[in-house]
């Protein structure tokens, strides 16, 4: 399964770590964007397979990334991935409602993550044959 | 399949490094702001937050369970803080400083799971939860007063929620600006943009929106809280950014009258910002962060070019006579002389991208003068001047630890009492400057106090008494001799042993530590008026000046900053003190080494060297007996590598071109040998 994904998050540690957890396992190709202002860059110019989002950036935040994404034509085809530390509050309540695919709770583990895009991206049913 | 957290976990140690320490910052900036009796910006709380609320995030990740535990019960705190459920006061700010510390020790522990830390993590904890919800929230939504478009509100966190309405119940009206921005240049326009709106005025979020986009530029809504009028905010931003419009209030509902600020910590005043200081020190937006040793890689580059140009002018040398290549030799001696412009300016700016402001290190110890102030209960202002110096990340690295016990003495010993202080006519509140500068290719650092000066009879007495000083030697002493002793293993001014300076840590470690940089510790003093220690450092370890010696037909690299003078070695003056060769040097005894017996290339005196190189090294000298001085050079130090790490006595090797490899002698390591270990070389006998 080869993908190609963008990891949206102020902290370096948790970008190198999505994508050591992605390339390491698949065929991903990971782009980092370290501010909401990168992410409008490379959504504005790139399509993607999978979109992981944090939902607290000093800028632009994650929940404002996802409303861009359901109306930019680019993103149509991205799943949508928000990230933040708290399951069930306000925020991850927002994100389903800006078309969030999934919901992911910080801190998380290596196969977290990997099961989470493989799910997502996994084809419908009935059409694998 | 192996863990590919292991990869990365080196980018977890540095980010959560730099979350502390901005930290650190902050909650500086904070109780000055508390102390001052200032308003506090939003934005700092946010600020502080947003770094424990990362580090929780991502030490959960990489299995730093203590640290991820401390992270989590701070955070709680600092979210009602921010979203105005409690004030700052003095109980939480001594919590909050506390977690510096705590985070500092839990990030470098050898196990992060470690159960020995347990009690210890869970009694902070308890301390943390100790510091409780002071204040109510104001009933009533103030949201309902303004039609906010639904979709606006949607995309809010619930932090800019909050700021959203208290900024209402502080009665700043809303606006919204939209504005076209070149997605390129966008972070400088915000930038920009944010400058525009300091005062009185509060950016609550960035909304992008795809109406009017392409794919080069696109617009975004930003939603404003301001306390000025419509038209006093266009004039300030000046139509620079597209059109502004005021949020319309409901009509149809009442308007809740602002009775009181139910969130004393966030009334207006003057705003922290105003004298530009923390707004700079957060601005980190264009920097890249590059692994030390990618620089050193680099250097060794550059060090290899180097060669190539002098192997160039090496063949321009053989055929400058030879008229049958004349053009082509002046050509290439021109090529020649431009790569070495390039090659110097390639230099130049790979030291400068290792260089760091001093400030990083400032900061640190400001919290420890804080700290050590109320330990003991003086008064302290920390003045700081030339934060902004800047010196090789290596040396800031290492000169972390000598300054802190520098600061942590200053006050300690130096600053006293407000009663003492009151008592000898100065003003109770005693001032620390920590001051740096550059002075040639060295930085200067100096660490003063208004203190009760040292007692420079007291310290000969002391170094007497402990038998470090014979009696007689102690006569003849001048006032700096005696200042000087403070040096000295084993001498420590103050008779009680605080728990914070008295940590078996002297200001001979101090010294130490210094001169293993190549740098330079003195010391001034006035008793009654106050203590200057002045600490000199060269810039950069990645290039020194060396002086180029031979000995025994080899050539070696020895620190400049060691080196006092060469004189010309006189066989027929040495005596022999205590199995020790000697010469005497303007009516002093100078103990001196001959290299090459020491490297065991000479096992008899019959071939002796032609000059002394004197070394110095704090109050020790020692002479080196050495064959040639060949000359001054920059050197670029490379390692010695693994195998040979364990050999001492060298820094490491250097190229001079010419396909000469020098060793440089590690003066520091040298001088402990010689004076405190007489074996240490023994290895090194077997060599060729």
């Amino acid at each position: 399964m080869a993908y190609y994904a963008l990891i949206v998050d102020d902290s370096s540690a948790v970008r190198a770590f999505v994508r050591a957890s992605l390339e390491s396992s698949d065929f991903a190709r990971v782009e980092e964007a370290a501010t909401g202002f990168e992410a409008l860059r490379l959504l504005a110019t790139h399509a993607f397979d999978v979109v992981i989002v944090d939902v607290n950036m000093p800028d632009i935040n994650g929940l404002e990334l996802l409303s861009f994404m359901k109306k930019s034509p680019r993103q149509q085809g991205a799943r949508k991935i928000l990230i933040s530390t708290q399951a069930g509050g306000p925020d991850s309540q927002r994100s389903t409602e800006l078309g969030a695919d999934a919901f992911l709770k910080k801190p998380f583990a290596v196969d977290d993550l990997r099961e989470l895009v493989a799910q997502l991206l996994a084809p419908a049913e009935g059409v694998s044959g | 399949m192996s863990d590919p957290r292991d990869n990365v976990q080196q980018e977890f140690l540095v980010e959560a490094q730099e979350l502390v320490e901005a930290l650190s910052r902050d909650l500086l900036l904070l109780d000055e702001a508390h102390h001052r009796g200032e308003r506090i910006d939003p934005a700092l709380i946010n600020e502080i937050f947003r770094s424990v609320h990362t580090l929780k995030g991502i030490a959960g990740m990489f299995g730093y369970k203590h640290v991820g535990t401390v992270a989590h019960a701070l955070e709680d705190l600092l979210d009602d803080l921010r979203l105005g459920r409690m004030s700052v006061g003095q109980n939480l700010l001594d919590v909050l400083f506390d977690s510096v510390e705590h985070f500092q020790r839990l990030l470098t522990l050898e196990d992060p799971q470690s159960p020995q830390e347990e009690a210890g993590v869970q009694q902070y904890i308890a301390a943390i939860r100790s510091v409780g919800v002071e204040e109510e929230i104001e009933e009533g939504d103030p949201l309902e007063k303004y039609a906010i478009d639904p979709a606006v509100l949607t995309v809010l966190t619930e932090y800019e929620e909050h700021r959203l309405r208290a900024c209402i119940r502080e009665g700043l009206q809303l606006y919204r600006l939209r504005a076209s921005f070149d997605l390129m240049s966008i972070d400088d326009s915000i930038e920009e943009l944010r400058e525009h709106a300091q005062e009185d005025v509060e950016i609550i979020t960035y909304l992008p929106s795809m109406e009017g986009g392409n794919d080069d530029t696109i617009e975004l809504v930003v939603l404003l809280a301001a306390r000025v009028t419509e038209e006093e905010l266009k004039a300030q931003f000046g139509g620079r950014y597209g059109s502004i419009d005021a949020i319309a209030e409901q009509t149809h509902l009442p308007t809740l009258p602002p009775q009181h600020t139910s969130i004393p910590v966030l009334s207006m005043g003057p705003s922290l910002e105003d004298d530009g200081g923390h707004a700079s020190l957060r601005s980190v937006a264009d920097s890249v962060r590059v692994d030390i040793r990618k620089l050193d890689h680099l250097m060794n580059v550059v060090g290899e070019l180097a060669l190539v140009r002098s192997a160039v002018n090496r063949i321009v040398d053989r055929f400058k006579n030879d008229l049958t290549y004349r053009q082509s030799v002046m050509d290439l001696d021109r090529v020649g002389r431009g790569f070495e412009r390039q090659l110097s300016e390639l230099r130049t700016g790979i030291l400068d991208v290792r260089m760091v402001p001093l400030g990083q290190v400032f900061n640190k110890l400001a919290r420890i003068v804080r700290q050590a102030a109320r330990e003991h209960d003086k008064q302290v202002r920390l003045v700081v001047t030339g934060a902004s110096t800047e010196v090789d990340k290596l040396i800031v690295e290492e000169l972390t630890d000598p300054l802190m016990h520098l600061v942590r003495n200053a006050i300690d010993h130096g600053i006293e009492s407000p009663e003492a202080r009151a008592r000898a006519h100065k003003g109770e509140e005693g001032t620390l400057a920590l001051n740096a500068y550059h002075r040639g290719s060295n930085v200067v650092i100096e660490v003063e106090d208004d203190g009760d000066g040292m007692d420079a009879h007291r310290l000969r007495d002391k170094a007497v008494e402990r038998g470090l000083l014979s009696v007689e030697a102690s006569q003849e002493l001048s006032r700096q001799d005696m200042l000087n002793l403070v040096f000295l293993p084993g001498l420590s001014t103050s008779s009680e042993v605080t728990d914070m300076s008295g940590r078996g840590v002297g200001m001979d470690v101090v010294k130490t530590n210094i001169l293993r940089l190549g740098g330079m510790i003195s010391i001034a003093s006035e008793q009654g008026t106050g203590t200057k220690i002045t600490v000199t450092l060269p810039i950069t370890l990645a290039i020194i000046r060396a002086l180029i010696v031979s000995v025994a037909s080899r050539t070696y690299a020895l620190p400049i900053t060691a080196v006092r003078e060469a004189i010309p070695y006189v066989p027929e003056d040495v005596r022999t003190i205590q199995g020790r060769e000697v010469i005497t040097l303007r009516g002093e005894t100078l103990a001196i080494s001959d290299l090459a017996r020491l490297f065991g290339f000479r096992k008899s005196s019959q071939q002796e060297g032609q000059f002394v190189v004197v070394g110095s090294m704090g109050n020790r000298e020692l002479g080196f007996v050495v064959d040639e001085l060949i000359g001054q050079e920059d050197v670029i130090i490379k390692s010695l590598g693994k195998s040979l790490s364990s050999v001492r006595g060298f820094a490491g090797a250097t190229d001079l071109g010419d396909k000469q490899v020098a060793l440089v002698l590690d003066a520091p390591a040298l001088f402990t040998e010689y004076f405190d270990g007489p074996d240490a070389f023994r290895s090194l006998e077997t060599r060729p």
